[in-house]
């Protein structure tokens, strides 16, 4: 039993979705649903846990050896973010029993789980699997899902959101299937680590240089790296509450894994430098992206607008840190792919306790909340503080690394942009606060409650680890280490 | 009572947390609710005069929390300089909270729970500044301080309050981000310590680096409201008063150059410091700071505002006796935190009490009020010749040390500036009670009729903080001694 974890950990959603649309019952599928997302986390934590004692796990599917098999394997990097995501997926399903039942119609209940359960399927296949192909396959997993799992958004506007997505998501798909497609015309093999061996052969042909342009660009449209970001904002919007919070914690952060484990695992990032001047490119769509996203964060009268702009920005810091080239830039993304999904999964549940109540998440509608809805704001401010990066937040402990690192590389003036920028924070946070504690209500709702306790305790659940992983840091900072060591000990340095 | 004294100093941030909950719960019982408060205020008067009767007896107490990133832990350490200001906090928060009770009752203010939340959540954080061990632990602190006070700015909720709740914010999170936070991780990446030593964590040949980060502490720590930094503190002013009077003349800005003060003497030393190209510019920055301000001060009409920006010049006082790095300076800087802390808490506090009985903000129109509130401005007298530096008050004796510390280093620039700054001292806050006393009121009759002096709360909390200035004349040696032995604490007697 305990061998096939790494294949359970995708085949328990990928059954579980059809029962799904057997079971068909509302609330049963709810409870279902969250019975699987429960069981996948505990199979996460299980499989990290045998990683962080007897090192990488390798899973041959169907007893093939790789090259000709499909092989999953699991080292530091996968096993942490395998955590990550499906601990958001089962805690946001929590919250979604109630949430749901308020912003969809019932009939469409069991439509939302079978598409959640196929995007934690795809998501977690990209993370498990050691076949670039089966990366693409699971990848259009997810983002069908996804696309599904937007639309479904009580907005008319969710459609065209969703249809935006399915565009700029296909094209990035497809630039990824191409990218593959020519590095196994070069090389005869779809291996992660086959292709690792067998690139270095072929290095200098136009091929694979394209190969890697092609792939490179995809995921950056995946990952919604600025100025490829534009399909993000829309989607998070317009999608229901849980969706996005899933998404928001999620989506993001595994095509940055995808990039890692490319550039890294793959090509190597020296070469990878040799023919493209990526850290470049990297820093400078990072920081540009931070800025222009923060800034149009600031100016948002939407609150899921609002930080799904700022959940770009937070894609430039990680691009930052992947651009730093160093073991220690990788550990401050690594860092902050576990960092900003609780914060952004804290963030987005709130907003979710409030579209339950309110029926709006419109920054006006906020105004005065602080007074009916105390524990929900509680947490806004405690997930907007985190963001920022107060001392005692996860928060602080990414912007911490990611600050030592660009000191380490000497890059000061880099290092004043960073800062700067996370200022950018307060101001969209504040802008939240004072609507809510300082506007009197503009609505007249008679019995404005706070969010039913049912999602109160997921959310809050989120803020405590904000604080929890913000003060003691010995589990992700330690395996965002070793994931870095690993990833460099293989890859070199740019 | 003999629990071990790391115990003690950890419970100095215990206790005001604990209260919260008491304070919280008590919601609806206003008369439990200040009990709780003054219950707390008592127990870490008590827990702190224990340590300062452990540490001066030769204890060394320190604690070692959980390592938050590897090699940089939660780490506390009792030395004279955080016992002197921890003393003064709270004591000053005891005084404060009868005064509060006083002034929020007469003033008839709104969420006075949530006010006390805020007030205990920040003493918290005051204990945990004075007692912070290395600059990481004395960040996060800061940090909380900072947000826990700005509910308490922006208490009136109205569109005043909450502008200067954006400055307030604005300027404190923005100068510890950008520049304190990038000072720390500096000195983390240069040092490799961030802990406090005396004698500074700098190598001899690492002056280019501590150069270039010692404008990064002084401008980073907005606290100590530097110019072009100090807009802050005139902003806070909208808050009630007993948060100007405890938060912004004694905790909030004392905790500011307490930091500075501390980074001086402990992460740079006072040797490198006499060293370093940059403490030159600073210092005369600090000087400029002290005579703009005053100016400034002179120009205002709003009596909190004038008592603002006097604040800004003698904060400036404190930086201007780090920066000199030597004896004098140091103990100048390290008195002056408590003589200033009495000497401006007594003006707020009258500040409030005017406030309350009359409903009186401009100086114009106080002319005449001392005859009907007598103790309030003989109050704000002694205050006011405290903060001047005159016998028979306290604050004669930081100022002395100050100027011996400028023409110790030989800097005659900085005396004069010193002592010009003390003559407008006497020009823009004597003529307000002497006015008040002499003159007669405009039209007598009705524009002070029914005027009295304020309740009895808050006459009391004045009446002893001018006590304070006076026995601090008198009596200094406590506090000369704490300073003195800050001063030996630095390693300065050593070389």
């Amino acid at each position: 039993m305990i061998e096939h974890l790494p294949i359970l950990q995708v085949v328990v959603p990928l059954l579980g979705a059809p029962l799904c649309v057997i079971i068909r019952q509302a609330r049963v599928v709810g409870l279902f649903a969250l019975l699987i997302s429960v069981i996948t986390f505990l199979i996460s934590c299980s499989q990290l846990q045998q990683v962080l004692q007897h090192g990488t796990i390798i899973y041959e599917l169907g007893g093939w050896a790789a090259p000709w098999g499909i092989e999953y394997r699991i080292d530091y990097l996968n096993s942490y973010l395998l955590l990550i995501v499906s601990a958001m997926g089962a805690i946001v399903l929590v919250a979604s029993q109630s949430s749901i039942v308020k912003e969809l119609p019932r009939t469409r209940h069991m439509l939302f789980y079978t598409s959640y359960l196929l995007c934690l399927t795809g998501l977690l296949g990209i993370l498990s699997t050691g076949d670039a192909f089966n990366i693409f396959v699971f990848l259009e997993i997810s983002s069908l899902s996804s696309y599904t799992l937007i639309a479904l958004g009580n907005d008319r506007r969710a459609l065209t959101a969703s249809y935006q997505y399915l565009i700029m998501g296909t094209i990035g798909a497809t630039f990824i299937i191409i990218g593959v497609g020519l590095m196994y015309m070069m090389t005869g093999t779809l291996n992660m680590y086959d292709l690792a061996e067998r690139l270095p052969e072929v290095h200098h042909s136009r091929t694979v240089l394209s190969a890697i342009g092609f792939f490179i660009v995809g995921v950056c449209l995946k990952l919604a790296l600025f100025p490829l970001h534009l399909w993000l904002p829309n989607a998070y919007a317009f999608a229901p509450s849980m969706a996005t919070a899933f998404l928001a914690a999620t989506s993001t952060k595994v095509a940055v894994y995808i990039l890692i484990r490319f550039i890294f695992s793959v090509v190597g990032a020296e070469f990878v430098d040799t023919v493209l001047p990526l850290p470049e490119i990297f820093i400078v769509l990072g920081i540009a992206g931070v800025f222009a996203t923060s800034i149009s964060a600031i100016y948002q009268l939407n609150i899921k607008r609002l930080f799904a702009y700022s959940s770009v920005a937070q894609i430039g810091y990680m691009i930052v840190g992947i651009a730093i080239g160093t073991p220690l830039g990788l550990t401050a993304t690594l860092l902050h792919l576990f960092n900003h999904a609780l914060m952004k999964a804290a963030l987005f549940l709130a907003i979710g306790g409030v579209v339950y109540r309110v029926g709006s998440a419109q920054l006006s509608h906020f105004a005065g909340l602080g007074k009916q809805m105390p524990w929900a704001m509680g947490a806004i401010v405690a997930g907007g503080l985190s963001l920022i990066g107060v001392p005692l937040t996860v928060g602080f402990v990414s912007k911490w690394y990611l600050v030592l690192a660009l000191l380490e590389k000497g890059w000061w003036p880099l290092t004043i942009l960073v800062l700067i920028s996370s200022l950018l924070a307060v101001i969209y946070v504040w802008r939240i606060v004072e609507w809510v504690y300082f506007t009197p209500p503009r609505i007249i709702i008679d019995d404005v409650q706070d969010a039913p306790i049912s999602q109160l305790i997921p959310i809050w659940i989120l803020v405590f680890a904000n604080i929890y992983f913000g003060i003691d840091t010995s589990l992700t900072v330690g395996i965002s280490q070793k994931a870095a060591a690993v990833l460099f000990s293989i890859g070199g340095a740019f | 009572m003999n629990l071990p004294a790391e115990y003690l100093m950890i419970l100095t941030m215990l206790v005001p947390l604990a209260a919260v909950f008491g304070i919280a719960a008590a919601d609806r019982y206003p008369n439990l609710r200040e009990g709780v408060t003054l219950c707390a205020s008592l127990i870490l008067i008590f827990l702190v005069t224990k340590l300062y009767s452990l540490t001066t007896g030769g204890t060394e107490v320190s604690w070692t929390g959980i390592e938050i990133f590897p090699e940089i832990a939660i780490y506390f350490r009792i030395e004279p300089l955080g016992m002197i200001f921890s003393l003064i906090a709270s004591f000053l928060w005891l005084i404060t909270s009868i005064y509060s009770i006083g002034y929020m009752r007469g003033h008839e203010e709104q969420n006075q729970t949530r006010f006390y939340i805020c007030f205990a959540i920040a003493i918290s954080s005051v204990m945990g500044i004075s007692y912070a061990g290395n600059l990481f632990t004395l960040f996060i602190f800061y940090e909380v301080l900072t947000l826990s006070t700005y509910p308490l700015v922006t208490h009136a909720g109205t569109d005043k309050a909450k502008r200067g709740g954006r400055v307030y914010l604005g300027i404190l999170l923005s100068t510890s981000i950008l520049f304190l936070l990038l000072g720390i991780i500096g000195t983390w990446y240069a040092a490799g310590s961030l802990d406090f030593v005396a004698g500074g964590v700098f190598d001899d040949g690492q002056t280019l680096a501590a150069a270039v980060l010692l404008p990064l502490f002084i401008f980073g720590i907005g606290k100590a409201a530097i110019m072009p930094f100090h807009r802050w503190l005139p902003a806070a002013m909208v808050a009630p008063t007993p948060v100007s009077a405890l938060l912004h003349a004694v905790a909030v800005v004392k905790a500011g150059v307490f930091s500075v003060l501390k980074v001086c003497s402990y992460t740079f030393g006072f040797d490198m410091l006499r060293q370093l190209p940059t403490t030159e510019f600073l210092i005369y920055l600090a000087g400029a700071s002290v005579i703009i301000a005053s100016l400034v001060a002179m120009r205002q009409d709003n009596l909190k505002a004038r008592l603002a920006y006097s604040t800004v010049s003698q904060l400036s006082y404190i930086t201007v006796g780090a920066l000199l790095a030597n004896e004098a300076g140091a103990l100048g800087g390290a008195m002056h935190i408590g003589m200033h802390a009495f000497g401006k808490i007594t003006l707020c506090f009258c500040a409030g009490a005017i406030m309350v009985a009359s409903h009186k903000t401009e100086i114009s129109d106080m002319r005449g009020l001392g005859r009907k509130m007598p103790i309030t401005m003989g109050a704000f007298f002694v205050g006011a010749l405290s903060i001047i530096g005159l016998p028979p008050c306290g604050g004669t004796w930081s100022k002395w040390f100050l100027m011996i510390g400028t023409i110790d280093a030989e800097k005659w620039i900085l005396m004069a500036v010193l002592m010009a700054s003390s003559l407008l001292n006497i020009a823009y806050l004597l003529p307000i009670p002497l006015k008040g006393f002499l003159y007669e009121s405009p039209d007598d009759t009705d524009l002070h009729d029914g005027i009295q002096e304020a309740p009895l709360p808050i006459l009391i909390a004045l009446t002893v903080t001018t006590f304070g200035c006076l026995v601090l004349f008198f009596y200094p040696q406590p506090l000369y001694e704490l300073a003195n032995s800050f001063v030996e604490a630095t390693g300065y007697h050593a070389r």
